[in-house]
């Protein structure tokens, strides 16, 4: 099945894509899509943050069991305001 | 009102939105680029969001903020782009029928900002630049 990444902020610039497309199998969990997209985007691996993990803009953790069309964002350490 | 946007923020805009004829209080609070941080001469903050998320957290937030605290309306508008020093990068008005309730609730909206909505801040600085927040700290699951 196929998910949708989009990437933002150090992540973006890391990855050197604001969005990918990911061929995984059923079940995948989001933990699983972040172990593959490392070894896709290998600067994406010295990352040492504390990452959230968002589907179809909402926060879930990260075994959650992905979806065919799911909207995936890994999100670094926010800082707004 | 709970918006990101690329333009300038309008503290007027935001003040109309909350007025109420039961309110007794309007609290704002202007989040501002400073030209300093940690040593560092701020030439100016460049801001990322994930949208959508973004808009539905601050609405998220909002709506926490009407269970915790008797207020009236509430308006929070978050500024992505480069936002330069003095210029506001978020605004948040809260009218209540009492002060204490405002102010509670305004302080809660900031707090909860800079903790849980998709936005991120690159500082441009004198030599470098760097997004604030990343900087330390563990892989970790929410």
């Amino acid at each position: 099945m196929k998910v949708k990444v989009k990437f933002f902020a150090i992540l973006r610039e890391r990855a050197g894509a604001a969005e990918a497309a990911k061929e995984i199998r059923e079940g995948s969990t989001v933990g699983e899509l972040w172990e593959l997209l490392q070894r896709d985007y290998p600067q994406l691996a010295p990352v040492r943050m504390r990452l959230l993990y968002a589907v179809n803009q909402d926060y879930v953790n990260a075994d959650y069991a992905l979806k065919e069309g799911d909207e995936v964002v890994f999100v670094p350490p926010v800082s707004g305001g | 009102m709970f918006r990101v946007t690329r333009n300038a923020i309008d503290l007027q805009e935001l003040v109309a939105f909350v007025t109420d004829p039961e309110a007794g209080a309007i609290v704002t609070f202007i989040g501002t680029t400073r030209n300093n941080n940690e040593g560092r001469k701020v030439i100016a903050l460049d801001y990322e969001a994930y949208p959508e998320m973004a808009e539905k957290e601050l609405k998220r937030l909002g709506e926490e903020a009407g269970k915790r605290w008797r207020i009236r309306r509430m308006a929070i508008v978050h500024r992505i782009g480069p936002v330069q020093i003095t210029e506001p990068s978020v605004i948040i008005a809260v009218s209540a029928a009492h002060r204490a309730d405002a102010f509670e609730a305004c302080r809660f909206a900031i707090e909860e900002i800079k903790k849980s909505v998709p936005i991120w801040k690159k500082e441009v600085f004198e030599g470098g630049e760097v997004w604030i927040g990343t900087q330390s700290g563990q892989p970790l699951n929410r």
